[in-house]
């Protein structure tokens, strides 16, 4: 019997019972209705926190000072600062996961601009690379401080469109004179606005400036003060590069030593600490990679013995980002599962009403096997009606899921994505109930002794 | 003409009602030769019917052999007696059996849906068609069962019984719910087929000038055969 036959029988027989059908196939309709909602929201949910993480600096990774232990003594994370703007300047040169990488120190304090101020949630130092790492490149107003900038430690900075609104309101703050921590900067740029965090952050509360200067200018240190006269006696000279300016090497005030002289006095060595390194890997898929290079380079540049612990800690927002969707993903997996409940029993109503129409149409089935039809068609006829009727109902089930999730997303303002996936799981998994659920009633069906089935009444 | 089609060993049917055993068919042996028309009588209850499903291999006897062209059929399994049922028989039952709510036509081309060898749904068409006119049920073609005579509904299900060309055609009381003229057209269609057609013909009947349109007349009572007689059509 052709599989085109058993369609058409099967179709003529639902006909005869259109709100039977209807009733028997609600289950699926329900099942796959949730199933299809709770596809589609939590698969916007997720994109949703994926777009935010992304916002933050796509594949972000952020490298910290270890808190190390010399003698005995813990200091706390970051309380040994062995991250340099050289590490940084080897990262982006060796290896070949990394984007781009950019040096970070933070300042905290007032920020004024007339009669008004603000005291903004971060004031970083870095350098124009930190916009590219953070996919933060389109100012809204004037331009971002160059290279030169911080290797001249100049007082420019970029605001943020929340420190911009609240210190200049209206005005055009670029080109004006601010005060931060006392010191005036010249304002540049406005940076684009990026909105809250998934921390709920608000990341246009920021300044940015060359780190040169909020290191050395701005949060004030006796070590500071060496290098600030350091800085402007190098500025004077023709200078191409920061670590020439802020060596982690003994600075030659005195010609080079020889050996036995290097021996005899011991140097003080400076130190030009920063904070973080914030970089980026390439893509996502090498953020992996590139935190194994990153690991492995640091540790050289550290003279790390093997076995010694790592003076840094490496984190990326990928972490962060695993975590959440991994709560999305559970949440999504629990609703569904309770869908899934929704589908078998709405299975077992299919189930039952097959056997109901087995045993009220035992004398077709008799008549069908008189002439002719073997077990397997007879078979085939019924599995192919539970099958229709669950395709159906699968139907009007993602037709209503995809409605719901839309009428959700609409009044709501909830995320969702329509998923093409979710549309064929639901498929796959309404014609696995027909097969599953309709396979009794047919077998049971076929079993039947032609002669038995003609004498039913 | 003369081989063997149907050859019948000692059948027995026996069935089993709770405790207590109801022979019904108590030894029949007889055989039936290509293209022959014979006619069952025998009375009520005698067990016509019940030979009649074991013969159109609907049913299995308690025990003996039946032979049809050749093959032991109580040996085979469902599907294989369900192919020559298809294939090779043809059927009309002494209550018709038609689907309900399904239309004259459709009840017709039915078993072609079932038919081993591919039938295209132009062939079944035509073929359906063809039965209708044959029958003069074209008008009725599109009435579900329910909705015919009794005489139309005899009528759907001789065409259905034909619409696979079988070569043997087991007719249970063809002629029952016929008026005289109608049971005598069918009849002659049955002559013509058998003559025509060459298709074999075993057909149960009540009324002798019914049977005396056959060949040999065989009559049964209680479960035996009582005696063989020829009919008033000639080989
Ligand atoms: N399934 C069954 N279970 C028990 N007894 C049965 C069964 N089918 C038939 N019989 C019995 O077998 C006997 C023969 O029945 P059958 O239907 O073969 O008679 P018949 O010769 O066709 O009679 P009629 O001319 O009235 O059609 C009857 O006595 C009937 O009661
Ligand atoms: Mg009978």
């Amino acid at each position: 019997m052709k599989i085109k036959v058993a369609i058409v029988t099967s179709l003529n027989s639902l006909r005869r019972n259109p709100m039977r059908a209807l009733l028997t196939t609600l289950g699926i309709v329900i099942g796959i209705a949730s199933v299809i909602t709770m596809m589609e929201i939590g698969q916007g949910s997720s994109e949703a926190i994926k777009k935010v993480i992304s916002g933050m600096g796509a594949n972000s990774i952020i490298i910290f000072p270890e808190s190390s232990m010399s003698f005995g003594v813990r200091y706390g994370a970051g309380g040994v600062k062995t991250l340099t703007p050289d590490d940084c300047k080897a990262i982006i040169k060796e290896c070949p996961s990394v984007r781009n990488a950019a040096p970070l120190v933070y300042a905290r304090g007032q920020v004024v601009y007339g009669s008004k101020n603000w005291s903004p949630s971060s004031i970083m130092g870095s350098n124009p690379g930190f916009l590219d790492v953070r996919d933060w490149e389109n100012m809204s107003e004037g331009e971002c401080f160059t290279d030169r900038d911080v290797m001249n430690a100049n007082r420019v900075c970029v605001i943020g469109r929340t420190v911009a609104k609240e210190l200049f309101e209206n005005e055009c703050p670029v080109d004006k004179e601010i005060r931060i921590l006392n010191v005036p900067f010249k304002v540049v740029g406005v940076l684009s606005p990026k909105g809250a965090n998934m921390m709920g952050m608000d990341q246009d509360d920021i300044i940015i400036a060359p780190w040169t200067t909020v290191k050395y200018r701005v949060s004030g240190s006796g070590q500071n003060l060496i290098n600030q006269a350091a800085t402007t006696s190098a500025a004077a000279s023709t200078v191409n590069s920061t670590s020439s300016i802020y060596p982690n090497t003994a600075v030659k005030f005195y010609p080079d030593q020889s050996t036995v002289q290097i021996a005899n006095y011991m140097m003080y060595t400076r130190f030009a600490n920063i904070s973080q390194i914030f970089a980026a890997a390439k893509s996502s898929e090498e953020v992996d990679s590139a935190i194994r290079e990153i690991t492995q380079l640091l540790r050289q540049r550290h003279h790390l013995k093997d076995g010694a612990p790592n003076d840094f800690t490496i984190r990326n927002l990928n972490e962060i980002l695993n975590t959440l969707t991994k709560t999305t993903k559970l949440v999504t997996n629990l609703l569904l599962c309770i869908a899934m409940v929704s589908l078998l029993v709405g299975g077992v109503g299919i189930m039952n009403i097959m056997l109901v129409c087995v045993s009220e149409r035992t004398r077709e089935i008799g008549i069908r096997m008189a002439v002719g039809a073997r077990q397997r068609d007879i078979l085939r006829q019924f599995l192919t009606e539970a099958v229709i009727l669950c395709l159906a109902g699968g139907i009007i089930g993602i037709i209503i899921g995809h409605g719901g999730s839309m009428i959700l997303a609409g009044i709501l303002g909830w995320p969702m994505s329509a998923s093409p996936e979710a549309i064929t799981l639901a498929f796959a998994v309404s014609a696995g109930v027909g097969i599953a659920f309709g396979y009794y009633p047919a077998w049971k069906a076929s079993k039947l002794d032609p002669i038995e089935a003609l004498r039913y009444e | 003409m003369s081989n063997t089609l149907i050859d019948l060993k000692d059948i027995y049917k026996t069935y089993h009602m709770g405790d207590i055993d109801v022979p019904v068919l108590k030894g029949i042996s007889m055989s039936i030769k290509q293209g022959e028309f014979v006619a069952l009588m025998g009375s009520s209850g005698s067990g016509k019917s019940t030979l009649m499903n074991i013969l159109g291999c609907l049913d299995r006897p308690s025990s003996g052999k039946y032979y049809l062209d050749g093959e032991e059929i109580s040996s085979l399994s469902n599907d294989g007696r369900a192919e020559i049922r298809n294939l090779k028989l043809g059927f009309v039952f002494q209550s018709f059996n038609l689907l309900p709510r399904v239309s004259a036509f459709e009840n017709i081309i039915m078993p072609l849906a079932y038919a081993r060898c591919h039938v295209s749904t132009k062939e079944a068409l035509a073929k359906g068609i063809q039965l209708l006119n044959q029958f003069g049920l074209t008008e009725r073609s599109r009435h579900e069962p329910s909705r015919l005579s009794g005489g139309q509904q005899q009528r759907v299900a001789i065409a259905r019984s034909l619409v696979c060309d079988p070569q043997i055609l087991f007719a249970d009381e063809p002629t029952g719910n016929l008026d005289s003229k109608t049971g005598i057209e069918v009849l002659d269609l049955f002559k013509r087929l058998n003559r025509e057609k060459g298709i074999t013909i075993l057909m149960v009947t009540h009324d002798i000038e019914v049977a005396m349109h056959a060949q040999r007349i065989i009559h049964i009572k209680d479960g035996l055969i009582d005696g063989t007689y020829a009919g008033a059509e000639k080989k």
